[in-house]
């Protein structure tokens, strides 16, 4: 499962339960990140453990990211799935907005590297 | 009949802002190109803007990050104006044949951004409501709460301007100014500061 474009590509690789995000996101509204969400959602239905990769997401635009915190409170109201978003600290905007989304969930688990 | 749409600032807006030794405007026409296409001309613009004005800054680095000085101010510069953007367009009365601009001045230890763009009366009187809530409101609690509704998908999340000001501490002034010309239509103006 892929979602490609020139801009980004996101796939989902099962043995590993991680989806990866590169590349450059600024769609236009929630309305355009559905396609990114049901694949997120579909991806968190294999697996207990799930982990988010975004350390070659390089932008993310305000949509994006209330499309990642719908993501978190989905996971969260489930209840049973382990999350982990993998950032880097080299990309600002993951030092700037990644750990507003553990308002969200507290038992959220962040790793930048 | 609805009440005369009156002149009026919110936040730290100044009509006269100090001269500026460099600056940069783009004008954006009102085309009739897709919205779709045009939507990837305002990201480009917004990077555009990030890589002209950081090459103004040295590559040094800043305490407690990985980040150089730089690359701090093209990726800040880049995530707001797109945000800016992002918002004039949305918001933007389609049927007005007047253009979104923006212009970005840079000072010794600041930046300040200002988009002007022209919207209903009635789009004007919803932004400015959020606009008070967010001047009468604690914004770590506004933040939250926003963050909450939107992910739970009630109502607009205006998650572009408490990003800005929460995660890049953006400081923000407006003004709305009703058109003479045009009944109606408000001229809607933004600065944000931002220090570097």
């Amino acid at each position: 499962m892929e979602l490609k474009t020139s801009d980004y590509s996101i796939w989902h690789d099962p043995a590993s339960s991680t989806v990866f995000f590169r590349g450059f996101l600024r769609l236009d509204g929630m309305e355009e990140y559905k396609p990114l969400m049901e694949l997120l959602l579909d991806a968190v239905d294999q697996s207990p453990h799930f982990n988010l990769n975004l350390r070659e997401l390089e932008f993310l635009n305000s949509s994006g990211i209330s499309m990642l915190s719908m993501f978190v409170v989905k996971v969260r109201d489930r209840g049973n799935v382990q999350l982990v978003l993998q950032g880097s600290d080299k990309i600002l905007w993951q030092t700037r907005s990644l750990k507003n989304l553990q308002r969200l969930m507290p038992s959220l688990k962040l790793e930048f590297v | 009949m609805t009440p005369a749409f009156s002149d009026q600032t919110f936040g730290a807006f100044v009509d006269q802002i100090p001269a500026s030794d460099e600056f940069l405007t783009l004008n954006f026409s009102p085309v009739s190109i897709p919205r779709k296409r045009r939507w990837n001309h305002y990201g480009l613009s917004a990077d555009f803007l990030g890589d002209y004005f950081a090459a103004f800054f040295p590559g040094d680095a800043v305490p407690d990050s990985k980040i150089n000085r730089k690359d701090s101010v093209k990726a800040t510069v880049s995530y707001i104006a797109n945000e800016l953007l992002e918002n004039a367009v949305k918001y933007s009365d389609e049927t007005t044949a007047l253009p979104i601009s923006i212009t970005l001045h840079l000072y010794e230890q600041e930046l300040i951004f200002q988009v002007t763009n022209y919207v209903s009366s009635v789009t004007a009187e919803r932004y400015q409501k959020f606009i008070q809530e967010l001047l009468d409101t604690d914004l770590d609690e506004l933040y939250t709460r926003q963050l909450e509704k939107t992910a739970l998908g009630t109502g607009e999340s205006n998650m572009g301007l408490l990003t800005m000001m929460n995660d890049y501490s953006a400081r923000f002034g407006w003004r709305f100014q009703p058109l003479n010309t045009q009944a109606g239509l408000v001229r809607v103006n933004v600065m944000a500061y931002l220090d570097v």
